[in-house]
């Protein structure tokens, strides 16, 4: 990981979205928030408003009512954009999975995302500021290494 | 004029996905409707036809992730009535310790947030510091800090050692010392009584009315308690009393405000219990089934129905259950989430509120969405929602059900 504080381009700024989750993700990721684990320190924050967002993170098995909303969250988020997939119900149904109510996995809803995924049910706070770690690599790999964005425009595939 | 003001299902202040439907003139609200559904997960159907019953246990604690402990145990306590199994002493003493941390994490993770909600963001990172010791402590017995999974009917699946102990009064003592602190921040703090006191009244007859639960309706003056009423575990032991405000207030006004009172008392109240069970806590088995698959066959065999009610952090829940012998999963399933009966006392609680008050009034309730819809909810409004298609589709749904025989 070649991430040191050097090349600390921009603050993180995430969205968090209930998609019907149980509530163990959730409250582990304020943890991650508050001063035990303390990311705001690095200027990860939560946001309100996906517009801002550079990560969503999204939580839950995605029910058949959190559907659209969840599209819709996805196409309000700017490019480059990551999605954060917290605790195992999201990757693949988990305990929930052949529920009649759900319609995840968040990858079939989202099928064209950059997922990066954080097993557990719920995840430690510590996984999850990994997995933030690893959505921010990959934002700064897309970001050309801060270079301007009709550069990386040009570079498309 | 009248507007429409859509609060939800996605609201930066609503942490779960709810829709609250306003209407308001000005900036008073004078209707409101709350429409619930998102969070439907189907965990009953799931318990009724997928799972064995001791994998429902598991499922049961994802009911909440936040009330973990409070659906395995009203759980367990449903399964062991219907079956009529015995449960070693200890195991009732381990599962009040265990019903009491979550309390104390249950609490102050409302208080934090409720501070948040006001936008008092340094309240908020002081209270889940805190509350960050009662983790430590939750993880150190069970080996998680959410899902626990200690629950095991008949018993308890881990045992608090002889080397927990210290550590576990230790965490008492901190809890004991900081009180003070954190009861002056919350009560004594002129912004959170400017933006609490007054707002939001739930009258004890509405209370009483909308059969509100937990410390949404002790804040009203409503004495009711499960662990006081009919107590369960090793509760009767403890003689547990409802906490009501006028304790520390001297008065009833049934206000955000005293929410939070109710909520700071019951954190001390379980201080207290857990130091108790900790004196009196006798030895012997933790379980009087240690094998799984012995009582797998048991739960198999078994006939007979059961209701299990425990006072969760946020009130009363209810499992019922019914057994059928030679069907594995449960014959039938009913979980009834404090929240349930919470969320109704929102409409008389915003009412005349404005709309900068919602997010407090709203949170005041403690409420848990995901407790709330595992059902289907037929709410007033919800049927404008539904699509030409879902209609359609719920229909071809309910016919494909009943071919099956369901």
């Amino acid at each position: 990981m070649e991430l040191g504080m050097k090349c600390f381009k921009r603050a993180l700024w995430i969205y968090h979205m209930n998609t019907g989750s149980c509530n163990g993700c959730d409250i582990e990721i304020i943890a991650a928030l508050t001063p035990r684990y303390d990311v705001e320190r690095f200027g990860i924050r939560l946001v309100g408003t996906p517009r801002h967002a550079d990560v969503i993170a999204l939580t839950g098995p995605v029910t058949s009512d959190m559907v659209d909303k969840v599209k819709r969250v996805y196409e309000q988020t700017p490019d480059p954009k990551v999605v954060l997939v917290v605790g195992s119900c999201g990757i693949s149904g988990g305990v929930f999975h052949e529920s009649y109510h759900l319609e995840g996995p968040i990858d079939k809803i989202i099928p064209d995302g950059t997922f990066v995924y954080v097993p557990g049910c719920p995840p430690r706070p510590e996984a999850i500021i990994q997995g933030v770690i690893k959505a921010w690599e990959i934002l700064e790999e897309v970001r050309g290494n801060g270079r301007t964005t009709q550069k990386t425009e040009g570079e498309k595939d | 004029m009248r507007y429409e003001i859509p609060i939800g299902p996605i609201h930066p202040a609503l942490k779960e996905p709810i829709l609250l439907q306003l209407s308001v003139e000005g900036e008073e609200i004078k209707e409101v409707d709350v429409i619930a559904s998102q969070n439907h997960r189907g965990i009953e159907w799931i318990g009724m036809n997928r799972n064995n019953p001791i994998q429902s246990l598991y499922i049961a604690e994802r009911v909440c992730g936040i009330c973990n402990i409070s659906h395995p145990s009203a759980l367990v306590l449903a399964v062991e009535e219907a079956m009529d199994l015995e449960v070693p002493e200890r195991a009732q003493y381990i599962r009040v310790i265990q019903c009491e941390l979550e309390r104390i994490h249950s609490h102050l993770l409302w208080a934090g947030v409720a501070a948040h909600e006001i936008g008092f963001d340094s309240l908020l990172h002081y209270t889940w510091k805190v509350r960050e010791k009662v983790m430590d402590i939750l993880e150190l017995v069970n080996g998680n800090r959410v899902t626990k999974a200690i629950m095991m009917y008949g018993g308890v699946r881990r045992d608090i050692k002889k080397e927990h102990i210290p550590k576990i009064r230790k965490m008492l003592q901190y809890y004991k010392e900081g009180f003070d602190k954190l009861a002056k921040f919350f009560l004594e703090d002129k912004t959170i009584e400017m933006r609490t006191r007054n707002v939001g009244i739930l009258t004890k007859e509405d209370a009483l009315k909308l059969a509100a639960v937990g410390p949404t309706t002790r804040a009203s003056g409503v004495k009711k308690d499960v662990r006081q009423d009919q107590a369960y575990f090793a509760y009767p032991d403890f003689d547990v009393k409802a906490i009501t405000p006028d304790m520390l207030t001297g008065k009833v006004v049934g206000d955000t405000y005293d929410r939070i009172v109710v909520r700071l008392l019951e954190v001390k109240q379980s201080v207290e219990i857990i130091e108790r069970a900790l004196d009196e806590m006798p030895g012997g088995e933790i379980t009087s089934q240690p094998k799984i698959a012995k009582l797998l066959v048991d739960l198999k065999r078994a006939d007979g129905e059961g209701i299990g009610r425990h006072e969760a952090p946020r009130g009363e829940v209810i499992h019922y259950v019914n057994l059928k012998s030679g069907f594995e999963p449960f014959y039938s399933w009913k979980i009834r989430a404090p929240t349930y009966n919470n969320i109704m006392s929102w409409i008389p609680m915003l009412k005349g509120c404005q709309i900068a008050d919602v997010p407090i009034v709203a949170a005041s309730i403690d409420p848990c969405i995901s407790c709330t819809n595992r059902a289907i909810r037929i709410a007033n409004g919800r049927k404008e929602m539904l699509s030409k298609e879902d209609l359609h589709r719920l229909s071809v749904e309910k016919t494909k059900k009943l071919m099956r025989g369901g």
